[in-house]
């Protein structure tokens, strides 16, 4: 058994509004390091709410949330925006870039806010990143002049600047056409198998989590089967 | 390192919206742009109708008022003593407004290091004769160059050289409305009758404007020996003595201690003038608060513009927070987008307003009442500038610090999902 980064422990959530509702029911679940899990289920089963919840995001939770062996609970505002900062690496449908920054500077920005390196050897890493993605050419422009498949890549990019624990994804394919898919697919399925990277990926897209090690079913807020396909 | 990130997110989203902010930026700059040119054109007023009065006032005068003996001879009656003593219709001695030691009294004042200076006085009623008609008058005697130093009496001399007063025999400076009534021109004689009844003859070296009507209608002026003449007293006659004080706060005290050491009647500027004083504070408060008025009616503009900017880049403050910026880095981001505003805003307008200043400092302004002023008055005083910037930077502040905090407490999972 190799080294959990991610547990969750019991996890229940409801939503007050307009009724009372629960919308998780006691969630287990741990990512060890190097897998490349999908989280799959229709609409409104809690998929996305499960995932804002194991990214700190959304505090408003029962249970328990460990990340790199750490409880969750109790922690300030501040400290949690670190914790996102330095082990978590987001990918959303939409890629959420600022198109006042280029593309290089978007990708080094949660780099910078870190601080862990000097901004030299960022913007040196930022390269390196976006030339693993096959975009460095792509560096100096503005997000809004790229393609869709593109800005998603940038995204990528930009979950990874800080060397994350996990990179969390919210459909990041669905706003791609079936070629872009693949490539993002190609993309994930690299990280885990040449860099050992976990990855916890949201998805609709059966044929995308098929080839993933491990399928998280989601049935009305209750994790239903987990799927190990490889590992 | 990290003020240098979020700085230059601020900037970003700045030039992103860069209309806004430059109309944000224009509010405020106009604001204090109004704020100095209105406080310095005030100021500049105020200053004007003070002087007319406070430069040439003395700070403290010593004269002899005609007024009935407090102490009546039944009073010093030992046998009355301890007794209610009722006099009636008590009158005034028969005696002129003369200060008396008037030597003795000035040779101390000089010495006193308090006093910058003190000029004597002689106020003579007359009668001016023009023709068969006579009309009522004074005549100011005053020690020509001391009244000049003190008193900046060579500024009111409109028509010829006030010095001649002092060289001269025998000469008058008219009062501008005298001279017009008595159609004397500098040179010509002139006739008088003292309170006594006798006629003496005075020769015109000048016309004397003091922007008062009223007063430039009775008032000549002469030196204080004509005047010493015109009553027929000794050249140790004097009627006022007029103190100049270093510090300009110690009148009202000074004026009592003097009252008591030289047994004479004394009062001070400020009880003197005190309704200019609060005519000046009263101004001064209104221009304030217009000036404050017209920064905060910027601070809303500031407000709407920070929170229009908030909706239009909630986005961006959700993928912020969720790759790691805190609701405080939100918050900074924000705040330093209203404060740059608010320092550049406020800073053009500190250039702005002193360049109004400057024009409205060349505007002519020429009335017959005020002799001496040529332009519009302004005053530069660096202390308009100071709250100027200081009130620029504390109202963007505020109007910055409550969109501000509102982007902190966005919560990215409702933006994301939103989508």
């Amino acid at each position: 058994m190799s080294e959990v980064v991610l547990e969750a422990r019991n996890v229940n959530k409801y939503f007050h509004d307009p009724v009372t509702n629960q919308v998780l029911k006691d969630v287990n679940l741990t990512i060890e390091k190097g897998v490349f899990a999908s989280v799959m289920g229709k609409s409104g089963c809690g998929k996305s709410t499960l995932l804002y919840i194991l990214s700190t995001m959304d505090t408003d939770y029962e249970g328990e949330l460990l990340i790199d062996g750490v409880n969750m609970r109790n922690r300030t505002e501040k400290e949690l925006a670190r914790v996102r900062n330095e082990k978590i690496g987001f990918v959303f449908q939409f890629h959420y870039l600022l198109n006042e920054f280029s593309v290089i500077r978007n990708v080094m920005l949660p780099g910078l806010k870190l601080e862990k390196y000097s901004e030299k050897e960022i913007e040196q890493k930022a390269y390196e990143k976006l030339k693993l993605l096959g975009i460095e050419s792509e560096a100096l422009k503005k997000p809004n002049q790229l393609s869709g498949g593109q800005k998603q890549r940038v995204a990528i990019a930009r979950a990874l600047i800080n060397d994350p624990l996990i990179i969390m994804g919210d459909e990041p394919t669905g706003n791609l056409d079936k070629k872009n898919s693949e490539v993002v697919y190609e993309i994930f399925n690299q990280l885990a198998e040449t860099y050992n990277q976990s990855l916890l990926i949201v998805t609709h897209d059966q044929e995308f989590a098929n080839r993933t090690h491990r399928i998280i079913e989601m049935v009305d807020g209750s994790i239903v089967t987990i799927n190990h396909l490889k590992k | 390192m990290k003020i240098k990130l979020i700085a230059s997110v601020s900037f970003s989203l700045m030039i992103a919206r860069i209309k806004q902010t430059t109309v944000a930026a224009v509010g405020v700059t106009f604001s204090i742009t109004m704020f100095i040119t209105l406080l310095s054109f005030m100021g500049g007023l105020n200053d004007l109708l003070d002087g007319l009065i406070t430069k040439r006032s003395p700070h403290v005068r010593l004269y002899n008022e005609v007024q009935p003996s407090e102490v009546q001879p039944v009073d010093r009656f030992s046998q009355f003593e301890g007794y209610h003593n009722f006099v009636s219709s008590v009158k005034p001695k028969n005696e002129l407004p003369e200060i008396y030691n008037s030597r003795e009294i000035m040779n101390t004042l000089e010495k006193d290091p308090r006093v910058s200076g003190i000029s004597p006085k002689i106020t003579a009623q007359v009668f001016y004769n023009i023709g068969s008609i006579d009309f009522a008058g004074s005549i100011n005697g005053i020690d020509v160059d001391a009244e000049s130093k003190l008193f900046a009496f060579s500024d009111y001399v409109t028509t010829g050289n006030y010095i001649d007063l002092k060289n001269t025999p025998n000469s008058i400076i008219l009062g501008k409305g005298v001279a017009d009534k008595m159609l004397a021109d500098v040179g010509d004689l002139i006739q008088v009758t003292t309170s006594k009844g006798e006629r003496v003859q005075l020769k015109v070296v000048g016309y004397f404007q003091s922007g008062l009507l009223d007063l430039d209608k009775v008032q000549s002026y002469a030196s204080i020996t004509t005047a010493q003449k015109l009553l027929g007293e000794s050249d140790s006659y004097i009627t006022d003595i007029q103190i100049k004080l270093n510090d300009l706060a110690m009148a009202p005290e000074l004026a009592k201690e003097y009252a008591r050491i030289f047994e004479t009647n004394a009062i001070d500027i400020q009880t003197a003038n005190a309704q200019f004083e609060t005519g000046s504070s009263v101004r001064t408060l209104i221009s304030y608060a217009v000036g404050i008025t017209l920064l905060i009616v910027a601070g809303f503009g500031i407000y709407n513009i920070l929170n229009m900017m908030i909706y239009e880049k909630m986005d961006s403050i959700a993928i912020l927070k969720a790759t790691g910026f805190s609701g405080s880095d939100v918050k900074s981001i924000f705040i330093i987008i209203a404060l740059s505003i608010g320092v550049f805003g406020g800073l053009l307008g500190l250039v702005f307003g002193f360049c109004f200043s400057l024009i409205i400092d060349q505007i002519p302004f020429v009335t017959a009442a005020l002799p001496t002023i040529k332009t519009y008055a302004i005053n530069y005083n660096p202390k308009f500038y100071i709250i100027g910037i200081v009130f620029s930077i504390v109202t963007t502040y505020f109007a910055g610090y409550f969109p501000a905090k509102k982007a902190s407490k966005l919560d990215p999972v409702i933006i994301i999902r939103g989508k």
